[in-house]
Order: C-alpha cells, then structure tokens, then sequence
C-alpha cells in the first residue's frame, strides 16, 4: 500500500511531467491538469484496480477523464503508474503519435472513453457501470469531471440516470476549482447550490479538500462502500494549483503555450533544482 | 361499471402490420432467444421503434434510459466498451438530438453500438415536420467508420437486424413507421455493403433505398408499357457503398435515377453521384425531398406533395433518359 508521503511525492512527480508535456507540445491547459492531479493521484495510487501490462484486463476498474482537457495530467499519471512509457509524453500533441491533445481509446489502449466535449465521459462512465454490472464483473468506475461541464445537460441526464439505475459501483469526482475558461463559474453559469442539488438527485455527495491526499482517500474508501446509490465526490481544489503564479489565474487555463520561461518557474515552484530543469526543458528527464 | 379490458386500450397507431420497425422489434426478439450477448436502449419510445417486443421477452436486457438522448448514446459507447454490443433505439429525429455523442462517443471511439431510428422520412405523416427526419443519411454517413443502412421492407429490416448484429463496430440503420409493402423475395439474402436487382433492365437504372424501392418498381412497371427498360436497384446499404454495383449499372444503362424518402442532398443521391463522379460519370436525376421540411399529412399524401411517389420516378426515369439521349 502506498504511504501518504509516496503519494505526494508522486503527485508531484505527475505535476512536474505535465507541464513539461505541455511546454513541448506548445499548447494545453495547464490550470485544471494541476487542480486535478492530487485527486487523480489517490484514485490511481490507492483505489483503481489495474494491470499496467494488461490494460484490457476484464475485471479492471475504469478511470474516465470526462473533463478530457486535462489530459496531460491522465498522460502523466499513467505514465508514472507504469501504464506506458513516459518517453512517448514527448509525442503529446504531435502528429502521428498516440497521445491526442484530448484521451482517446483508439490510439492509447488504456484510455477507458475519448473524451474532449464535455459531460460525454460521465455519460460513458454511467454505461460503463451499468455494463459491468450486467456482466455481474465487480468492478468500479471513477469519473472525473470540471466544474464548467457541470453547466451541460448531458450532466444532469446522467445523473438522472446513475441514480435511477442505482449505479453503486460508479464514483463520479468534480475538480471543483471555481473557474472555467473564462471567468468564474458564477459570473458564466452559478451552480451553486452544488452538492443539494446532487444530493437531490439522489447521489451520495462527499464534500472534501481535492488536495487533502488523506481526505480523498477516506473519501473515495467511503464511496467503494456504499449500495444501492451511486456516490459523487465534489473536490474543493485550487486551479493552477502546485505553482503560485498560475494559482486561480482563469489565463491559465488554457489552451497556452508554455514559454521556457514559464516552465522555470513552474519547475522552481515545484522544487526542480536548476540542473533538472534543463532535463526537463529538453525532454531528456522522461525517460529516466 | 364496466371491466377494464381490451376494449378500453387506446389502439396504437402502426403497433401492428407489415411496417420496418415490427419487423425489426420482432427480429430483436428472436435473435435475443439466438444470442445471449446484447441489450437494448430504449428513450421512452419503445411503442414506436418495436423494442416494447424485446422488453416484454427480455425483460433484463432492456434498459430505459429516458428522455434523454444524449446521456444515453454515451452511455451506450461505455456500456459497449464492457464487451456488450448495444442497440439504440428511438426515433430518426431525435438521433439527431445526440449526433455529437454518436461522433464522438460511438464512431471515435469505434463502439459495437447498433443505432437504430424509427420514423424516417415523411412516412412519418401526420406528426408533420418536426418528427420527420430527412436528414439522418446524409449526416450518419459523414462519421467516419460509419456503417449505413436504410432497408425496403419488412424482410429486408430483420434480416439487416440480424447482419449489423453479427457486424462489429458502429452502425446507423433506419426502419420506418408505416406498413410497407413486401418487395423482396422470401428467399432473399441480405448482405451488408451489397446492393442487389430487384428488375433487371437496360435503358436507366432506379436505385432506390428505404420506403422509395417499392415505388421504383411501381414506376418501372408503368414504364415498361411505353418501352423504356427500367432496371431497379435496392441499394439499403448506402455505406460502404456497392460501388462495383452502381458503376455496371451506369455502364451498363447510362442513366441513373435516385430515389430515398430524404433530402436529396447527401444521402443516397449524394453516395451515388459520388461514386460515379469517380469512377463512371453519367446522367442523374434525383428524387427526393428537395432541401425542404416537410409537413403534416397522410405519408400517401405527402408522397404526393412532395415528389416521392411512382409516377415521380417515372418522370424522372424519361428525363435522365432524355439526357442521355442528347449525350
């Protein structure tokens, strides 16, 4: 089992990779993949069951990133999980390599849906939960979501349905740092009062601290026990957070270049010394 | 007071009779007795698209998804992602509704997902145009990996349930909401991605799909007694196309005709003239909805208002003729 401090450790790791696939690629969206690694962290580290040289395997529980823009954090945490090799996040954006600027499940095999238009990965988690429980394969599904999808219907259809079909073995996670592409999500579209509303549909809702390693843990062991309804985790998080000065800055959302600059300081942020920082700039890092 | 029976039940409208979606419920039914693998999705419709026979033979393997199409196309994609191939089910329309999730969720990601409308074309009638749906060919057939079909009769519609279900991988096929008279053969094999000759002849070729083939024998027949030889084609896989097909037909007649209870803009006109665009160009006309929506009516009427009908083929059979004579 791995201990609190691996998990820090690694989620620093993933946040350190994520943004130099996002400076190589020269585009991305840097804000919500930061907001969302700690929480990815924990699923991936303690909670989704999976066989890094099978990743077909039947029985496996199922990561979707619904919020498919975050890719590059999904890329690094993945890599860092041993599901492929990390050199390939050099390929992240390029033509006729396998990491698309969104997942997808036809070029990397353990991409669980294609996602990049928003509420769709929810959708296809809910058919993902209720397919294996037509196979009666005990398995569970996570689904993570940004707070800008919650403003799509598709959201609130799946969430009829998740309820209706009492999909307990589907976990649904929102990264809930406030901003969406343009502003705040209450000067775009308020979804406040969030977790009523949820709760209203019939979801068991968790409040907790999206970069609390241990409150998502406890959090997510809670979820993998309830029956009968299916639980959904809202995440309170920081957008940009891990480097000060992309911490709840909507600019860094995204789509933007990294300039090297911007990586140094970002790297520095994330305690890179000097010297890693030129392996990271050119690459040469990722496959050490 | 008086027993609540029989008698007291609304009568349903095409619940019954020789229509595309009866036979495609009924064939869901038994190829659910012949395979244990497949579940069907329903969006409180299942009245309509013939799917109520499959919930009331396999109860748990129906599933009702609601109001709402896009949440259940999705869900579909992740559901067939658990090895389960999945039919989708509701009417031509509101297929539309989800079209970004059967792109992107479905024919992306490469799902074995079987998307099945009822109520195409203005064989719909009276509900008029917001329940017709004349665009569902032309934007199935721009997904890329894309399986389309549009059967001719009730034959046609089982046996086209049962190929899509043996075929892996994402399809479209239309059925239709009224009776539908029998064209084809009881001894008829359907093969996808094969159209066949329905009546042989050598001066144009109609190729029909859908609800139009019986009518382009009708014209042929008409046709036939002021000695223009009119050969038929039910073309109900409309992609991948029948290419080798459609080309011998203009080589071998030099005029085609389309015809399909649809906008004539791309669908089965467009896969057709784009075929003998590069490979056999010759004279077309088309028959079809001309880029408009349609409006209430009795479908018979509407056929008539809107150029679909027999007599329609045949006169653009004499004009595509007439062109081909001109050269």
């Amino acid at each position: 089992m791995r201990t609190l401090e691996d998990m820090a450790l690694f989620a620093i790791r993933a946040r350190r990779l994520s943004l130099a696939a996002i400076h190589a690629a020269a585009s991305g969206h840097p804000g919500g993949v930061l907001s969302a690694i700690d929480i990815m962290t924990v699923v991936f580290q303690r909670h989704l069951r999976f066989d890094a040289a099978n990743p077909h395997w039947e029985d496996r529980d199922r990561f979707v990133l619904s919020k498919g823009h975050a890719a590059p954090a999904l890329y690094a945490v993945a890599a860092l999980a041993g599901m492929y090799p990390p050199t390939e996040l050099r390929g992240l954006r390029k033509l006729g390599h396998p990491l698309q600027g969104h997942p997808h499940v036809g070029t990397t095999p353990w991409v669980e849906a294609s996602t990049g238009s928003l509420g769709q990965g929810f959708s296809a988690g809910v058919g993902m939960a209720l397919g294996l429980k037509h196979v009666r394969r005990n398995a569970r599904v996570y689904v993570l979501l940004g707070d800008g999808e919650m403003q799509e219907g598709q959201v609130w259809e799946a969430l009829m349905c998740g309820a209706h079909h009492g999909t307990d073995n589907l976990c649904a996670i929102l990264d809930y740092n406030k901003l969406q592409s343009d502003d705040r999500n209450e000067n775009i579209m308020a979804l406040e009062p969030l977790a009523d509303k949820i709760r209203s549909f019939g979801w068991q809702v968790q409040e907790v601290d999206g970069h609390d390693l241990a409150a998502i843990d406890s959090a997510l062991a809670i979820a993998a026990q309830r029956r009968q309804s299916p639980s959904f985790m809202i995440a309170h998080t920081i957008k940009g957070k891990g480097v000060p000065f992309m911490e709840g800055r909507p600019e860094w959302h995204g789509s933007v270049k990294l300039r090297d600059e911007d990586l140094d300081r970002a790297l520095t942020a994330l305690d890179v010394g000097a010297a890693d920082v030129q392996r990271y700039m050119d690459g040469s890092i990722w496959g050490s | 007071m008086a027993q609540s029976g029989e008698a007291d039940q609304p009568s349903l409208i095409g619940s019954a009779g020789d229509s595309l979606r009866e036979a495609f419920g009924r064939a869901l039914v038994r190829l659910g007795e012949e395979r244990t693998d497949f579940v069907v999705f329903d969006a409180d419709v299942a009245g309509g698209t013939g799917t109520h026979h499959f919930r009331k033979a396999h109860p748990d393997r129906f599933y009702q998804f609601g109001i709402a199409e896009q949440n259940m196309m999705a869900a579909a994609g992740g559901f067939a992602a658990t090895g389960v191939p999945v039919f989708v089910t509701t009417f031509a329309v509101f297929m539309l509704r989800a079209l970004e999730q059967v792109r992107l969720s479905v024919a992306y990601s490469k799902r074995n997902v079987k998307i099945v409308a009822s109520h195409p074309g203005l064989d719909v009638g009276p509900d008029g145009a917001s329940a017709q749906c004349l665009e569902d060919l032309a934007v199935f057939r721009a997904m890329p990996g894309m399986v389309v079909v549009s059967p001719a009769d009730s034959l046609e519609a089982e046996l086209a349930t049962a190929a899509i279900l043996d075929y892996e991988g994402p399809v479209y096929m239309r059925t239709g909401r009224s009776p539908c008279p029998r064209v084809l053969p009881p001894d008829y094999r359907f093969k996808l991605g094969r159209g066949v000759v329905l009546r042989d002849g050598s001066d144009v070729t109609v190729i029909a799909c859908g609800v139009e083939v019986a009518r382009a024998l009708a014209a042929a027949e008409q046709l036939a007694a002021t000695q223009i030889s009119v050969r038929v084609v039910n073309l109900s896989t409309l992609k991948p196309l029948d290419e080798e097909l459609v080309v011998r037909c203009a080589r071998e007649t030099g005029a085609i005709v389309t015809a399909e209870d649809h906008n004539v803009l791309g669908g089965l006109g467009g896969a057709v003239s784009e075929c003998l665009a590069r490979f056999r160009p010759c004279p077309v006309e088309f028959v079809g909805v001309a880029d408009r929506f349609g409006e209430s009516g009795e479908p018979e009427e509407l056929a008539e208002k809107f150029g679909l009908t027999a007599p329609h083929i045949a006169a653009a059979a004499l004009r595509v003729v007439e062109r081909k004579r001109k050269g």
